[in-house]
């Protein structure tokens, strides 16, 4: 079978036609066909990130989507290509830091209970692969966006009991932060482990307007009047 | 400022990077890849830790387990070490933010592993390497530390002192993004580049990554390897692709079951008694299978959710219905750079930890959920030891060079393919069960395929992200260590933990009841 890589240009490589990988058909491109063609991979089993590319459009992780005829593959949006399949992701990975996803502090002696576990369990299970980074589309407005696993990764710190300033997390996030998702659930349809970054952005939502902020959006309309 | 670089963003490395920090170093991670996409968020079954005596269980047993899987070949003090700081590494992952599974009494759960008296492995659902790493990560974050991210380690910069003695004094490394080599100076440098399990290559349950570079880049600085030998096979992986499923499949109750439906072997034993009982039972022509259909739809959904979801993708099979086909693969290198109670090599300021370092608590077997504990308390260890260590030198080396001649290499012999040789006649005679002359046949190959080296040139000349250079020099690098790993292995004429000598079947305590250190040219000695 026929599969189209994007390049520098789109190259066309035929494959053994059997039930494999993407990440196996790009493995026997490189070893019998091609060795110059650049793409990530490490762990083959969906849990380590390295591998997510764009197949017909579509955000998937190359070690878990069963290659078609056809197939078109390209590198992830929204974040500079540095050769073929392989992206850049220091600046989408620095939105961790500037949205402050972590711990404000080492706490010790808090004790969870089993509930308190499954409140950030599906939060913490993100693989930081980017699917949902190059899915959204705000970026193409808002080069700036916190974005949905960086906010994700906040919620899953916010919901924690071990969080002892949710105040300053959430602060730090209501600029180019949760009002700016257009909560298009692009990045919920794409995510290889379940978690809806969209979901996840309302209730960082709810919690923000309990520390009394609201949608900028509609502040800026004085007050409900029509425009 | 002292400052101190750690090579490798996994586990080992992260909890190092803050523990330096924490000791008041300037820390820069380097890493081949992203802190996130390590090999350590391939660990799922769990860390060791005795959380509570209630149960019959106590430290002292964490130490005869551990003791009693490394057949003999563990260095007491450190293994009592590394058990008593046990519950206070799982009590530092708490107090970060690990998302632990938890009981109904509000307690960290704890799993029981293969080898293990009591349930003593705390997990994180079947994702427990994934959050710890990734929690460690956020933790670096927090603390600002500097991680650079796809950058090769080439070489160690060492220089010697006054008195002859030689020491660190910093890195060379390949941005794979530019092509261009760098150097970064330091008066502290960490290895926490992980093990070499990918020398076997299709028969690994490893990342990709698990090439063992910073273990042959050590020794061409010239610090010492020891017991290269053990190579731990996981009995669990699936047939395929080497995945692999969670010890805790039979930690819960699963079987394991030949074609005609028999068990043959003890589930819960230590990892290499169980997977020779599987080799001996494939040599017979027999297929292997894990059973966990009697552990229930709802059992498997909530504690192996990972493992049904791989089962499915790459072996088209669900667990809850149908048996899944497995055999062993190389999943864990015991061996790796020798290193004292310091986490010290005989370099002055270079520090190993994690699977690359021996710190000799594994002996020939490792036990199940000793692997996450080791990283994260020796990395807290190391941390604190190079930070301290750190005191100022400067010197300075070409090394372009090396990546100008590989490049100037002619193409002739298709280096993946000779990767591909090189895994095969890995696991058929450096694997499971070894003899005297097929590792000898083997080293023959790998010597062989050493010389041609010139004659396995790129494809690929160019600097922008070359994979298929980086591949190279890692195969470079694991054929270096392939020839340490034989030349361990012939030496050691008995049969002890992972290393299965057909023509030695029985263990030589007079002879071989000590530790094999070997330097990079093959001269190998032994230790108690």
């Amino acid at each position: 079978m026929k599969i189209n890589i994007k390049r520098d240009s789109v190259v066309c490589y035929e494959v053994e036609a059997k039930k494999q990988t993407l990440l196996e058909a790009l493995n026997e491109i490189k070893i019998t066909q091609d060795g110059s063609l650049a793409y990530n991979s490490g762990c083959r089993s969906s849990v380590c990130g390295s591998c997510a590319v764009r197949v017909n459009g579509r955000e998937v992780l190359a070690c878990s989507y069963h290659v078609q005829d056809g197939d078109f593959v390209e590198p992830l949006n929204n974040t500079p290509v540095i050769r073929d399949l392989v992206v850049d992701m220091d600046k989408a990975y620095g939105f961790n830091a500037k949205a402050k996803a972590y711990q404000s502090s080492i706490t010790s002696s808090v004790l969870l209970s089993h509930e308190d576990e499954k409140l950030n369990e599906v939060q913490s299970n993100c693989i930081l692969c980017g699917s949902c980074y190059s899915a959204c589309p705000v970026y193409a407005v808002n080069s700036e966006f916190l974005g949905p696993f960086s906010l994700t990764r906040v919620l899953r710190y916010v919901s924690d009991k071990r969080e002892t300033n949710k105040k300053e997390k959430i602060d730090n996030i209501q600029i180019n932060g949760v009002w700016d998702c257009t909560l298009c659930n692009a990045c919920t349809l794409v995510c290889p482990q379940g978690i809806s970054s969209k979901a996840d952005i309302e209730k960082l939502r709810a919690r923000s307007a309990m520390f009394g902020y609201m949608d900028p959006s509609f502040s800026n309309f004085g007050g409900g009047i029509s425009f | 400022m002292k400052s101190v670089i750690i090579i490798g963003a996994g586990g080992a490395g992260l909890v190092a990077a803050l523990s330096a920090k924490e000791s008041g170093a300037k820390v820069t991670v380097i890493t081949k890849e992203y802190p996130t996409r390590s090999q350590t968020c391939m660990a799922q079954g769990g860390i060791n830790a005795v959380l509570s005596e209630d149960g019959g269980d106590s430290i002292e047993i964490h130490v005869q387990n551990t003791l009693k899987s490394a057949a003999g070949l563990a260095d007491e003090n450190a293994v009592r070490y590394m058990c008593q700081e046990a519950p206070h590494a799982v009590a530092w992952l708490d107090s970060i933010g690990v998302g632990f599974s938890r009981t109904n009494e509000s307690r960290i759960a704890q799993r029981k592993l293969g080898g293990a008296y009591a349930p003593r492995a705390c997990y994180a659902q079947d994702y427990t390497g994934l959050k710890i790493l990734h929690t460690l990560y956020d933790r670096c974050l927090a603390e600002g530390i500097e991680i650079l991210n796809e950058r090769y380690l080439l070489e160690f910069l060492t220089c010697k002192d006054a008195q002859e003695k030689i020491f660190v004094y910093g890195v060379s490394v390949l941005n794979k993004r530019s092509g261009e080599v760098q150097t970064y100076e330091a008066q502290s440098v960490i290895v926490a580049t992980g093990g070499y399990s990918r020398i076997y290559h299709n028969y690994s349950t490893n990342s990709s990554s698990s090439t063992g570079d910073g273990i042959a880049t050590a020794l061409r600085a010239g610090v010492k390897a020891s017991d290269l030998e053990f190579v731990q096979f996981h009995p669990t992986a699936l047939k395929n692709s080497s995945i692999l499923i969670s010890e805790s499949a039979r930690g819960a109750g699963g079987y394991i079951l030949n074609s005609k439906g028999e068990r043959f072997v003890n589930e819960l034993l230590p990892r290499d008694e169980v997977s020779k009982a599987i080799d001996d039972e494939i040599a017979k022509g027999e297929d292997i299978f894990l059973d966990i259909r009697h552990l229930g739809l709802e059992f498997i959904e909530k504690e192996l959710p990972q493992e049904a979801k791989l089962a499915k993708l790459y072996e088209n099979i669900d667990p809850a219905r149908e048996l899944i086909p497995i055999k062993p693969a190389a999943h864990y290198t015991m061996g790796g750079i020798d290193v004292d109670e310091n986490s010290s090599t005989c370099i002055a300021g270079l520090y190993a930890v994690g699977e690359c370092a021996n710190h000799r608590v594994h002996g020939a077997n490792r036990l199940g959920g000793n692997s996450l504990l080791e990283l994260v308390v020796f990395g807290r260890q190391v941390g604190k030891n190079a930070a301290e260590h750190a005191k100022s030198s400067d010197e300075n080396l070409d090394l372009q060079e090396q990546i100008t001649e590989i490049k100037e290499y002619t193409n002739e012999i298709n280096f993946y393919e000779k990767q591909k040789f090189l895994g095969d006649l890995f696991y058929k005679n450096v694997g499971i069960k070894r003899d005297k002359t097929a590792l000898q046949n083997v080293l023959n190959e790998v010597q062989e395929i050493r010389n041609i080296l010139p004659k396995m040139g790129l494809d690929d000349k160019t600097k922008i992200y070359n994979t298929n250079l980086i591949e190279f020099l890692e195969f470079k690098n694991m054929l270096e260590l392939a020839e340490l790993i034989i030349i361990s292995a012939i030496n050691r004429q008995e049969s002890r933990g992972a290393h299965f000598r057909v023509d030695f079947p029985a263990a030589d305590n007079e002879k071989f009841k000590a530790h094999s250190i070997i330097d990079k040219n093959g001269a190998i000695c032994y230790e108690d």
